[in-house]
């Protein structure tokens, strides 16, 4: 048990996450949480607006009920099974985030910084959190995927589109970290 | 039946997106910074067990719980499509530290602010649907 509620290593973590896309699989379906925003659209009536959301959500609430499990299972994990430790970060990491102005790093998963009703509550971190959901929504429909229908299910199914796209997610992913974060931290 | 399986298998991702803290947006600085091995280990080990997977589910022949035969749909071709709303995807996971599995995990674990950035990102969603004929694939 203890075990359990002790952060578990890439080596148990990973290939999890492989059994979580071959049970979808062989359950007849895809892997792929970013479609949920396009059937969100869907449900919201967007098919009025564009064709590309005219389509039968229906067949879709199956991988709605899969974002209800992810939902529930987000809760179940640090409610029941996490003995409340800080994360074991590089100390590098840790220092180079105090420089941008972060305290309190890796004591929750999320920095503060970003997250708490005080940040968002200004225009800046405000607008922090619709640029970046602007962004991942906006480009993961491009791009046809994201991190679970590309990274993982494309690069497994060895496809080239996937490729490109991990390469592109990569690419705007050291942009941020490097160039844009120290301007805005 | 139908409807807890799938909200099993939501579960059981989310647990293991949390304990692997594959959810944390510190976790995604610090693979973006190259400061650490963890991030690289949960998807390198997970695409190549997952390869393996499926080429033996393909070579096998076998079949779903549905009884239809084992195919993936293959991407369309294409570039700009790919490099450039990978780029845009990138940019946004990296500040919000989340991606869209996690976003939903992330709510909940009682970050309830995630809500914005759902939000936001069916707004990104939408907009795309509307530009989508103007934009390169």
């Amino acid at each position: 048990m203890e075990i359990l509620l002790k952060p578990w290593p890439w080596y148990i973590s990973g290939p999890l996450i492989a059994v979580v896309m071959a049970v979808l699989i062989l359950f007849g379906k895809t892997f792929g949480m970013s479609s949920n925003l396009r059937t969100f659209c869907a449900i919201g009536g967007a098919g009025k607006y564009a064709d590309f959301f005219k389509f039968d959500w229906r067949a879709y609430r199956w991988n709605l009920l899969v974002v209800l499990g992810a939902v529930i299972g987000g809760f179940m994990a640090v409610t029941f099974l996490s003995d409340g430790s800080t994360m074991a970060l590089n100390p590098e990491t840790v220092k180079d985030l105090s420089a941008l102005g972060f305290s309190e790093v890796g004591e929750s998963l999320l920095p503060k910084e970003i997250y708490s009703w005080d940040a968002v509550f200004t225009i800046k971190g405000l607008a922090i959190l619709i640029v970046a959901g602007f962004l991942v929504g906006f480009g993961t429909r491009y791009a046809g995927g994201c991190t679970s229908g590309h990274a993982i299910t494309g690069l497994s199914n060895l496809q080239w589109p996937s490729l490109i796209a991990v390469v592109g997610f990569f690419i705007g992913g050291l942009i941020m970290t490097h160039f844009i974060l120290p301007l805005i931290f | 039946m139908k409807i807890l399986k799938f909200i099993g298998i939501g579960i059981f991702f989310g647990i293991v997106l949390v304990k692997s803290e594959a959810v944390s947006w510190y976790r995604i600085f610090e693979m973006f910074k190259f400061q650490s091995f963890h991030m690289y280990g949960i998807i390198g080990s997970a695409v190549f067990l997952g390869a393996a997977t499926i080429w033996i589910f393909k070579k096998t022949n076998l079949k779903d719980t549905e009884g239809n035969k084992i195919n993936l749909p293959p991407k369309d071709k294409g570039f700009p499509r790919y490099i450039i709303g990978g780029i845009i995807f990138g940019l946004g996971w990296a500040l919000a530290g989340a991606c869209p599995g996690p976003m939903y995990i992330l709510l909940g674990t009682g970050v309830f602010s995630m809500l914005i950035v759902i939000a936001a990102a069916v707004l990104g969603t939408f907009v795309y649907g509307l530009l989508r004929d103007k934009l390169p694939h």
